[in-house]
């Protein structure tokens, strides 16, 4: 399981670059990138679909069990005012995690 | 299939440790739930004022009990630690898991579990209650925050759920009191029919092919009673867990590696753990939502939304964080002062008014300077508690402190923690008691002793009547740079001392004997809402209460205990010498000779020749034997130190006199070349002993029971007062070739 997330996805050309907008949101947009790997590359308001989780210890299940299921979508929403751990929401709500632990969470670009 | 080997025992007649009348027969409901659903709300609003810290029976673990009853029948519910899933690593996680199974010596199976899921997030919140229901009790469903749900426009069928889960499901608002009897009628009927639910996720074959092989070897080669299934499933899927270690200390290390070659086996055929429990659980899970709950396309902003974006802001985020900070440290000085100085008059008035009905001896020092003087002394910090645990009930309740933790995070990392010990770190400045009995909320153990090493550096409340005395009387009332008072500004720089001095502790602690690896940090950040004002009462109350039981067993033996080291050996030489002195003296000069008379005695006493005994040790410190005496005589509770010096300066024998007195004696002390005993430096000197000292026998009783050794506590002893030593050591020689 774990050494299948280390395959990272062929970078886009520069054309495919272009930010998608969704109004998924009534005020917030969210900008999805395609070129951000995982979840500690996003900017705030940036989403990304989880393509897996690094690592097999507590942490990867812990993450797993609170819904950080593959496929589903994550939302950086922001960093704290010292730059670390960032805030992120999944299925409806807010989660804090430091930007060491959100590296393992290999996004694909929606 | 579903876990038959746990049995299904008729209703517990309720277990002595917990209940009163042991004669009435009552069921027993275990309360769970993912964090932050309004659980220990809905625990207050079930079972009121009957709620109080008690243990399971079978666990040593503290919890809330509370009873309700429902037509007649009688419950006793725990509310059981939130918790996300009941996969344990932690040795408190395996608790819960113990208590839901019924698994160990002396532990009974709850009669009915009452699962308590959050409306508005339920996707997460079923992922619990499908492995509640696979252990196989009784299980009745509480859907919590459904006022909330409707706000966001999620509509939910409940009739649709309750089907698709096999188990009743009672919508509740716990703060106003809506469906509570249905959910009693609910409980009621889940207990008299004591009936299993139905396993509703299917692992795939594969899987539980594995469970019926390891279930069949445990079988063949131990002669040890049948494990529930769910507890070998866990022991398969959780790899390191604390069911593999707990088993594997129990049979030995043949099960780990059988355990080890099942879950290889489950890799090579597509379905590793803990994957393949996630995936069953979360694929089950979505079909249920899918039919039963229409939840919006479009996610409006809430008010947590627009709270967040002000509280974790870069510069308001701080302020507000600062500001929150300034007020409980407002709230422990100055608005409990009144009511500690009333508690404080309080037991004074008594101590002289009992003194005044005995005779003079021992049962009147005694009853005065031991039993009142020692109540007072441990009461008077209870409005300080309170208040401190009302405000964190607060900031905990409303879902501040998360963000509190989130926003301090980086800060704690730097040293080895995480943002979660910011909690009890805060906590242990009023008392590192409660500071200490916090941290279970650290998931990580190492973590956690590390917070509770370095929480008794905090500067408690303890210390602050130490500070005050000496700051008041030694150093100047003079204004620095203007406008800040010298006296206030050492009151602070002792407050500084161990907030500086625990970081580097901590991050040592770290680097040498609770080295490992990185603790993860993962913190649900919950939505804001008003605090529900039963739960911030009841919390002040039951701190309180634990606080006055377990500080004040401890702080009154050893408060009797010191008196009695500074009554005996009661001399009848110093009494004869003073009585014949007494006999031609005036009355006036008799007043006299009576406290020298006290002075006397407490020289002689086993305190005073320990006090000479040490006179050497800190003499670099600037002490003489009496200053050291009472510090002595004070390793019970660090204030204790105020009522030994009021003894050792004839003071404290009769209890008429107020600090007033006891300042001023302390002023006119003398070495005998004439020089004062206590100068501003001497003064700081014993202050930054007692602010990195660990005189403190609550703190000491604690760390043995939080960690379950007395080596940590032995140790925190022992590293303190080394700290505390040098610190003064320093204070003294800087300071005296300074000024």
């Amino acid at each position: 399981m774990a050494g299948d997330g280390v395959t990272i996805p062929t970078l886009p050309s520069n054309e495919n670059r272009m930010s998608v907008r969704i109004d998924s949101e009534i005020e917030n947009h969210y900008h999805l990138i395609p070129m951000k790997r995982t979840l500690a590359d996003l900017n705030p308001n940036e989403a990304g679909c989880i393509r897996s989780i690094l690592g097999a210890d507590g942490l990867s299940q812990r993450l797993a069990e609170m819904g950080f299921t593959l496929g589903q979508m994550v939302r950086v929403v922001r960093f704290a005012p010292l730059g670390d751990p960032m805030q992120i929401r999944i299925r409806g709500f807010n989660v804090a995690l430091r930007r060491n632990e959100a590296r393992r969470i290999v996004l694909d670009p929606l | 299939m579903a876990a038959a080997s746990s049995p299904t025992p008729a209703p517990l007649s309720a277990p002595a440790s917990v209940a009163r009348a042991a004669t009435d027969r009552r069921y027993v409901v275990a309360v769970v739930g993912n964090p932050n659903t309004g659980k220990t709300t809905l625990f207050n609003a079930l079972t009121g004022l009957t709620q109080h810290t008690g243990n399971y029976p079978g666990v040593t673990v503290e919890s809330a009990i509370g009873e309700f009853t429902a037509d007649g029948d009688r419950f006793l519910a725990v509310d059981l630690p939130g918790t996300y899933s009941l996969s344990p690593r932690a040795p408190d996680e395996m608790i819960a898991v113990k208590v839901l199974l019924g698994f160990g010596a002396g532990v009974h199976a709850p009669d009915v579990v009452l699962c308590v899921l959050d409306a508005t997030n339920l996707d997460r919140n079923l992922y619990l209650l499908t492995q509640i229901l696979d252990i196989g009790r009784p299980v009745v469903v509480a859907l919590t925050m459904t006022d909330l749900a409707h706000k966001q426009d999620i509509v939910i069928d409940i009739p649709g759920l309750e089907k698709r889960l096999g188990v009743p499901v009672v919508p509740v608002q716990a703060n106003r009191r809506i469906g509570l009897p249905a959910l009693r009628q609910a409980l009621r009927h889940a207990a008299r029919n004591a009936h299993e639910p139905v396993r509703p996720v299917h692992f795939p074959a594969v899987f539980a092919h594995e469970v019926d092989t390891l279930t069949q070897s445990l079988c063949d080669t131990n002669v040890h009673p049948s494990f529930p299934r769910f507890l070998l499933e866990r022991l398969l899927i959780d790899a390191g867990g604390a069911i593999e270690v707990e088993l594997t200390r129990q049979l030995g290390v043949e099960i780990r590696a059988q355990t080890e070659a099942a879950r290889a086996r489950l890799a090579a055929a597509g379905t590793p753990v803990p994957q393949v429990e996630v995936d069953s659980r979360y694929h089950w899970i979505t079909q249920v939502i899918e039919t039963t709950v229409h939840q919006p396309l479009t996610t409006s902003q809430t008010w947590t939304d627009r709270i967040d974006k002000v509280v974790t802001h870069k510069v308001w985020g701080l302020t507000v964080f600062l500001v929150t900070v300034a007020i409980t440290f407002q709230s422990i000085f100055s608005w409990a002062a009144p009511v500690m100085d009333g508690i404080d008059a309080l037991f004074k008035a008594i101590g002289t008014r009992v003194g005044d009905f005995l005779p003079a001896g021992p049962l009147r020092s005694l009853m005065v300077d031991g039993l009142i003087g020692g109540v007072g002394a441990v009461i008077v910090f209870v409005p300080q508690i309170a208040t401190l645990f009302g405000l964190i009930a607060i900031l905990e309740d409303s879902g501040y402190m998360a963000r509190a933790a989130f926003l301090m995070d980086r800060v704690m990392a730097s040293f080895g923690l995480s943002g979660r010990s910011f909690i009890p770190l805060l906590s242990s400045f009023a008392c590192a008691v409660p500071g200490i009995m916090s941290t279970r909320s650290i998931d990580n153990r190492r973590d956690r002793i590390a917070t509770i090493l370095i929480a008794p550096l905090m500067s408690c409340s303890a210390r602050l009547p130490v500070y005050v005395l000496l700051i008041s009387a030694f150093i100047p009332a003079r204004t620095v740079w203007g406008i800040v008072g010298l006296q206030g500004l050492t009151l602070f720089a002792m407050y500084l001392l161990g907030l500086v001095i625990a970081p580097p502790i901590a991050f040592a602690l770290k680097r040498t004997i609770l080295r490992g690896e990185p603790v993860p940090f993962l913190l649900e950040l919950p939505p804001f809402k008003v605090p529900a004002w039963r739960v911030v009462l009841f919390r002040m109350y039951d701190r309180s209460w634990a606080f006055l039981r377990r500080a004040g067993t401890i702080i009154l033996a050893t408060t009797v205990l010191v008196w009695a080291l500074s009554y005996y050996p009661n001399q009848h030489r110093v009494a004869q010498e003073f009585q014949t002195r007494r006999a031609t003296a005036s009355a006036e000069e008799r007043e006299r000779l009576n406290s020298e008379e006290a002075g006397a005695r407490l020289r002689e006493s086993f305190l005073g020749q320990a006090g000479r005994a040490i006179e050497p040790l800190v003499r670099p410190l600037g002490w003489d034997w009496k200053i050291g005496m009472a510090t002595l005589a004070s390793f019970p509770a660090r204030e204790v130190i105020i009522a030994a010096l009021g003894t050792i300066y004839n003071l404290g024998s009769d209890q008429k006199e107020g600090s007033v007195e006891l300042r001023q004696a302390m002023q006119a002390e003398r070495w005998p070349d004439g020089r004062p005993v206590y100068t501003p430096v001497v003064a700081l000197s014993i202050m930054v002993f007692f602010a990195l000292c660990c005189q403190c026998g609550a703190t000491l009783a604690t760390i043995k029971r939080e960690t379950g050794s007395w080596g940590y506590a032995v140790f925190t002893f022992a590293y303190m007062t080394s700290l505390a030593y040098l610190g003064a050591l320093a204070v003294y020689q800087i300071g005296s070739h300074l000024v």
